[in-house]
């Protein structure tokens, strides 16, 4: 099992492609950057234009914590889309290329094989976070240094105070990498019944956009479904950022205002996970390499 | 001769195709099998499910006395295979395509021991440009130091020589007979051409639309001196029965499926012409064919109209 997934890491390392999406993701925080550093001022000011009436904020508003904040709200809408290059090219990527066939016809286990191919994907998905770890707070962090966070949620704002910022993100990415996980596992599954990776990797960002669509209107019809939906709760990371209040209305540090939220969400994106890999495995032993 | 492959009644549908119909045969060790059929004719699915590619709707496979679908892991240790294509990673090089290679296989080669395999199939000098850069006739040669990396006893071949140009086919013929005469291999090789077969292959099995119309020595099969003879009566199925238990058993080739075929004498022609007469069979075509080519052809011809 090991040999296979060093081996499928390895074929992934090789390949130009896997490249792009690291590239892609350094240019566009570049440019996030580089906009915040220039005009950061002014953008500031239109966001908070509302609360400077009522609210002094004293400090930097534009610190590295509120960069990589802007950067994941802007980012982890577009990253399913470079997971999907990877993972829905897994299986149809060697079924193209026809190497499926000579890769089965070696004494390996296909469960094993699968497996091993799922935790190559997810290896890489949560080296692209951590890359976007990396870019977007640590980068952000000694370009723009670091001050308390203000943040303007729906209709009420919130600061955290600085010392209480850091742990929050490794919370925030850790349930990131869960969500393109989960995605990746969604591209992997359908990565199973195509013999070329534009099919998979078109009804990966299909399946995407038609259940965000369906978690973000407000319709009765869909309410139902909603919970079950896994974008949904993709977006979980951001109850990181809600800090609980006491009686004073002071933040009380070290608390997360839904904790429950986090953990319902993950336990439903690690259900899709199971259920979609699971689904993969049994569909791959019974599979006819036609290819 | 021992037998090192059994294959007994597989079938394969596909929806409302049956792809492979009953088909049964066995290789012994040393063999090289010809498999001759025209394209289409299920070769290809049924080399596919001696390796697990694909999974039969029924019939059972018997390699080296393990049943091939539940000792699945145990058997493929000891095939090698090229199906269709030689297709390897093209981002890759022939040493790291044949490094990685190794170890799905099981065993971890030495950057010699590497080289030493690309030397045998003549890829030495290209053993670091990716496979992208080679030509057709070396990719093969690639995929077959890919089937045969981690040293297997059988080797199964499906049409290898297709798309190589005269060199290659002769390259690919040669190093088959090597592999035969000089390593002692097993192999099961694929071709729709009669004339590539007739020159390597020890014992030859023909089919047409999934179904086996004639397996047997490839010496006997492919004597110029013999003719190939077959016969249309009003009931088939009764003057094969009849053929099959009168002294012309030995010279039945065509198993029960549509008209019975021998190969014969052409002198012994009126002989068996009194014979049908005697075991009362109605005669309405006898056609006799120059050789076995014309036979295989005369196959060919009918399952293309």
């Amino acid at each position: 099992m090991f040999t296979l997934l060093q081996i499928e890491l390895y074929k992934i390392f090789k390949r130009p492609r896997t490249y792009i999406a690291f590239a892609a993701i350094t240019a566009l925080i570049i440019i996030i950057q580089l906009g915040l550093k220039v005009d950061g001022k002014e953008y500031a000011d239109f966001v908070l234009a509302d609360l400077q009436n009522t609210l002094e904020i004293n400090g930097k508003i534009i610190n590295g914590y509120f960069v990589c904040y802007v950067i994941l709200q802007l980012l982890l809408v577009h990253v399913p889309l470079l997971i999907a290059l990877i993972a829905a090219d897994m299986i149809s990527g060697e079924a193209n290329m026809g190497t499926l066939r000579v890769l089965l016809t070696k004494p390996i286990s296909r469960t094993e094989f699968i497996i091993a191919k799922f935790l190559a994907a997810a290896i890489y998905t949560i080296l692209l976070l951590i890359w976007i770890a990396v870019f977007a707070l640590l980068a952000s962090i000694i370009i723009f240094g670091t001050d308390d966070m203000f943040l303007v949620k729906n209709a009420y704002a919130v600061q955290i105070e600085k010392v209480d910022i850091f742990w929050r993100y490794i919370g925030a990415f850790c349930f990131a990498a869960l969500a393109m996980l989960t995605v990746a596992a969604l591209g992997f599954f359908l990565s199973n019944f195509a013999e070329n990776s534009i099919g998979p990797i078109v009804a990966t960002m299909s399946v995407i956009i038609v259940t965000t669509i369906l978690s973000t209107m407000s319709i009765p019809l869909f309410n139902k479904i909603k919970p079950y939906l896994f974008t949904t709760h993709m977006v979980a990371w951001k109850e990181f950022f809600d800090v609980k209040v006491n009686d004073a209305n002071e933040t009380i540090r070290g608390t997360v205002q839904n904790a429950d939220k986090i953990i319902r969400s993950s336990i439903v994106l690690i259900a899709h996970i199971i259920l979609f890999v699971g689904a993969s495995v049994w569909v791959f032993k019974k599979k006819n390499v036609l290819s | 001769m021992q037998n090192i492959i059994s294959v007994k009644g597989l079938s394969k549908q596909f929806h409302n195709l049956t792809a492979v119909n009953q088909l049964s045969f066995t290789v012994n060790k040393g063999d090289v099998y010809g498999f001759l059929g025209q394209n289409g004719a299920g070769k290809s699915t049924t080399m596919r499910m001696l390796l697990t590619l694909i999974k039969p709707t029924e019939g059972s496979i018997e390699i080296a006395g393990m049943d091939l679908f539940k000792h699945r892991k145990e058997v493929l240790k000891n095939i090698g295979a090229v199906i269709e294509k030689p297709d390897v990673y093209k981002y890759l090089s022939s040493y790291e395509n044949l490094s990685l290679f190794a170890k799905l296989s099981g065993i971890r080669l030495s950057r010699q021991q590497i080289m030493q395999q690309l030397a045998t199939v003549g890829l030495e000098q290209r053993a670091n440009d990716k496979v992208r850069t080679f030509s057709q006739g070396m990719k093969q040669r690639l995929g077959i130091a890919v089937a045969l990396v981690h040293n297997p006893q059988i080797i199964i071949l499906d049409e290898p020589t297709n798309g190589l140009d005269p060199q290659g086919i002769a390259d690919i013929r040669n190093m088959i007979l090597h592999l035969s005469n000089e390593l002692k291999k097993t192999i099961v090789v694929s071709s729709h051409l009669l004339s590539e077969i007739e020159q390597i292959a020890t014992r030859v099995l023909i089919i047409d639309k999934g179904k086996k119309l004639i397996e047997g020595d490839a010496n006997e099969l492919f004597d110029a001196s013999q003719t190939i003879v077959e016969i249309e009566t009003t009931n088939n199925n009764f003057a094969f029965e009849q053929l099959k238990q009168s002294s012309w058993n030995n010279f039945l080739l065509k198993e029960r499926i549509t008209k019975p075929v021998l190969k014969m004498n052409k002198k012994d022609i009126p002989q068996l012409h009194k014979d049908l007469i005697t075991m009362n069979i109605e005669l309405i075509a006898m056609q006799p064919k120059h050789s076995l080519e014309d036979y295989f052809l005369s196959i060919t011809s009918n399952s293309q109209l």
